[in-house]
């Protein structure tokens, strides 16, 4: 039987492949941030899963505002990267799982999400800079991928409550599943930040420890908020954290060991954090 | 969601404010255009004749006047959204943190301090 084997959380802002374009990894900006992750790469090491479920947000690669979905699941053969338009080199492709993506849909929508399903998606920053962080030089990628997006741009979002529930759901999904993968759940984005108005450049520490505090032990703690009430606490693109906590959902209800956790102020705009959880 | 958090969020999308219907349909064409920036050969339109290329889009003269003034705030105001306007800002090398400066007044080093200064503010400090 399949088993969820770990889960992987980090930011994914764009400066972080600048950074590793420039091999700025050990300048004393972004040290604290990257020194997060050899416990992570060790970890992967070991742990060899070979698919990842990503949970991010897309920032207007694949998705445009015409068609917005609320949650769409990836049931490609492959997931390219493309030009985002600011300078980025264009990542790797990933390898996906149809066979494995059509069974989560259809337990998905079974399960009453009506979730938007993809033959076609590229994937960005939000799903390539989290793999380059951990298997940085790698020639190809040596885990497939199903990419799960969540509206993170244009309101109505959906609830962290929601949010919560769709990764439960995904776990009761890869369960049934029949095949012996080791997978991988992963939520990317956040913490804290704000891109845009004369807020622009706000972050919460407060909140973010609230969240990383929370989110192992006692997921539903971050539920009680309305998406609103997350964007006025972490800042307009902190609403990422919907991702972790979708993905935190993904682990299922267990009992969880925290193998690795960084938080640094600031990179970027961004306050940064990685986590790495183990069923224990 | 009851009549209570509806009010309460509505009026949380006004004051940050937050990119909802009402936005996203007064921005739509200056979005649209941002996310043609996908494209380098788009980029290099928008380069040759800023003009041409926002006519092309069907741009409204608020949002034209914003985008020509390189007025960040007016272009929020327009309905753009920031992850289609960092495509527009990218054209011209600006990053996240000159938006930043752009939108508070700071200069970029006065921006990149006040973001520093948020450390300060970590409650407790986890080992890795």
């Amino acid at each position: 039987m399949a088993q969820i084997i770990g889960g992987y959380f980090t930011s994914h802002v764009p400066g972080i492949g600048g950074a590793i374009l420039r091999g700025d990894q050990q300048t004393p900006y972004w040290k604290p941030f990257f020194d997060g992750f050899p416990p992570i790469r060790a970890w992967l090491e070991q742990a060899k899963p070979d698919v990842a479920v990503v949970f991010s947000n897309d920032h207007g690669l694949n998705f445009f505002l015409d068609k917005m979905p609320t949650f769409a699941v990836g049931a490609a053969p492959t997931y390219d990267n493309a030009d985002e338009g600011w300078g980025l080199p264009v990542y790797k492709s990933f390898t996906g799982h149809p066979a494995l993506s059509w069974h989560v849909i259809d337990s998905l929508v079974r399960d009453e999400f009506d979730i938007t399903t993809c033959q076609q998606m590229l994937v960005d920053h939000a799903v390539s800079i989290p793999f380059e962080l951990v298997y940085p030089g790698a020639e190809s990628w040596p885990i497939k991928l199903i990419p799960i997006a969540i509206n993170t741009v244009q309101y109505p979002l959906p609830s962290p409550k929601r949010c919560l529930a769709l990764g439960r759901a995904v776990h009761r999904a890869l369960q049934s599943w029949g095949g012996d993968e080791r997978i991988l759940v992963c939520g990317t984005g956040g913490l804290s930040h704000q891109l845009d108005g004369p807020r622009a450049g706000f972050m919460n520490p407060d909140y973010d420890m609230f969240c990383l505090d929370n989110l192992a032990a006692n997921p539903d703690a971050l539920t009680g908020h309305t998406a609103e009430q997350v964007a006025e606490l972490a800042g307009t693109q902190g609403v990422e954290i919907l991702n972790w906590i979708a993905a935190r959902g993904a682990m299922g209800d267990v009992p969880l060991t925290q193998i690795s956790r960084n938080y640094h102020i600031p990179i970027s705009n961004t306050a940064a954090a990685s986590l790495l959880l183990e069923p224990a | 969601m009851t009549p209570d958090s509806a009010t309460t969020d509505n009026a949380i999308r006004r004051t940050i404010p937050l990119f909802d219907g009402r936005l996203a349909t007064r921005g739509y064409a200056l979005n649209a255009m941002c996310f043609s920036f996908n494209e380098r050969a788009n980029r290099e339109a928008f380069l040759a004749d800023e003009d041409v290329y926002c006519a092309r889009f069907g741009l409204t003269p608020e949002q034209r006047k914003a985008v020509a003034d390189r007025d960040v705030l007016a272009m929020l105001d327009a309905g753009g959204n920031v992850y289609y306007l960092a495509k527009l800002a990218g054209i011209f090398g600006l990053g996240v943190q000159d938006l930043g400066a752009l939108q508070t007044g700071m200069s970029v080093d006065q921006f990149k301090a006040m973001l520093q200064t948020w450390a300060e503010k970590i409650p407790h400090q986890e080992h890795v």
